[in-house]
């Protein structure tokens, strides 16, 4: 019995300590980061790498996404004789929720594992200590490059999943379930408060975006340099960052939604 | 360099697509709330009821939208809801006796404030209130009323 209250306290203190280590690593990027900014090449770099190669995936879920949302919602709307309001529908769910949300865990399970488990690799083979020895600092040319490009290409995906979603809405309300067009982005218009849905959508995609990408640069650098670090790094990345991704958006959407 | 130039050309793209979804949202969102900020007037009415009319609702005549409800407060004086409406400045020449109602956009749809033109020569001016109105008709009061038989009479 002991020994297994010995188990858990060592647990909870390892969660406590990856908790503070979290915190640690997040102050030291700090000050790196508007130095970063005068080093645009490597960011260009990283945002080729994990934003424009996660485009396709993400224009694909997001016109799946906008078809699925309109066949759904048109069974239940047509009921309540509203299908007209079809557009505003699908529009507001995806700016509002699923464009920040499943863009950010597509962009979890697509672009942070590719960057935890290279940096960890780095890490394996020695090339950060490489770089350490040389006087380069890695936080400064690997990590940081890595963490802004993800926070710069999150909520530029976010947005596209959530235009392209629409597009694929319109596809199906409009020249397949026969939704009249101009009722269909007019009720759009009238609908989608710029503020706040479209702004909060931002937001949120963005404050994905830093969680998302600080999970895959912080389980990167700190993995275990073997085989089996490596690849826990990545999957430890896809899980927590989803599991954050998720719990942060229930926090801000109840702090965004008016009147609740 | 070759491969350089692939590179930047893709985040080039990217970064233009990016922006590019951002205005297309703002703009699908912007259609309206726009001429808020531009050239408009005020106008008051006084209803007895609002019914959930809210705060950036449209105000329509013969179905055009014109305008948004600014603001809904609640006379000191006499207790009635009093609907503050910004209405462009385009439509200047609304009859100073029109009256106004809220309607409802179909079953489910929200409230809107519905402008019917009068015949006087003389236009609503900046802070003219509406003299007429017709306050939100309640289904729950209409559904009341012919349950205890009063709709009869």
């Amino acid at each position: 019995m002991s020994g297994l209250v010995r188990e858990g306290w060592l647990g909870f203190r390892e969660f406590v300590g990856t908790f503070g280590a979290f915190q640690m690593f997040f102050f030291r990027l700090l000050p790196y980061l508007p130095k970063a900014l005068l080093r645009p090449r490597l960011i260009i770099e990283q945002i080729y790498s994990i934003g424009v190669l996660s485009l396709v995936l993400i224009m694909f879920g997001g016109f799946f996404v906008g078809m699925v949302l309109a066949l759904q919602s048109y069974s239940t709307l047509v009921e309540f004789g509203s299908a007209d309001s079809l557009g505003a529908f699908a529009a507001e769910a995806l700016v509002r929720e699923l464009g920040p949300v499943v863009a950010s865990l597509l962009f979890a399970g697509r672009a942070c594992s590719a960057v935890a488990s290279e940096v960890g690799l780095m890490r394996a083979t020695e090339q950060i200590s490489a770089l350490e020895l040389m006087a380069v600092d890695p936080i400064e040319h690997i990590i940081v490059p890595r963490f802004i490009a993800g926070v710069i290409s999150v909520p530029l995906l976010a947005a596209i999943f959530s235009t392209i979603g629409m597009l694929g809405a319109y596809l199906v309300g409009v020249h397949l379930l026969g939704v009249d067009s101009g009722a269909f982005w007019s009720n759009i218009q009238v609908r989608v408060d710029m503020y706040e849905d479209v702004a909060s959508g931002i937001l949120k995609s963005f404050v994905f975006g830093v969680s998302a990408s600080f999970m895959a640069v912080f389980e990167g650098y700190y993995a275990a340099p073997t085989a089996a670090g490596v690849s826990q790094a990545a999957t430890r990345t896809v899980v927590i960052g989803s599991v954050w991704i998720l719990l942060i958006d229930f926090i801000l959407t109840g702090f965004m939604l008016p009147g609740v | 360099m070759h491969q350089a130039r692939a590179i930047d050309l893709g985040v080039g793209l990217f970064i233009l697509l990016g922006i590019g979804s951002v205005l297309f949202l703002l703009m699908q969102t912007m259609g309206l709330t726009g001429f808020i900020s531009g050239n408009t007037y005020r106008l008051q009415a006084r209803f007895d009821h609002v019914g959930d009319l809210k705060i950036r609702a449209p105000v329509a005549m013969a179905g055009v939208t014109i305008g948004r409800v600014a603001k809904i407060t609640v006379d000191p004086i006499d207790f009635r809801a009093l609907v503050e409406m910004q209405i462009s400045l385009k439509y200047d020449y609304l009859p100073i006796d029109s009256d106004a109602s809220i309607a409802s956009s179909g079953l489910l749809g929200g409230k809107y404030v519905e402008l019917q033109p009068g015949g006087d020569l003389e236009v609503l001016k900046d802070q003219d209130e509406i003299e007429f109105t017709q306050s939100a008709i309640l289904l729950e009061n209409l559904i009341g009323k012919y349950m205890l038989g009063g709709a009869k009479e």
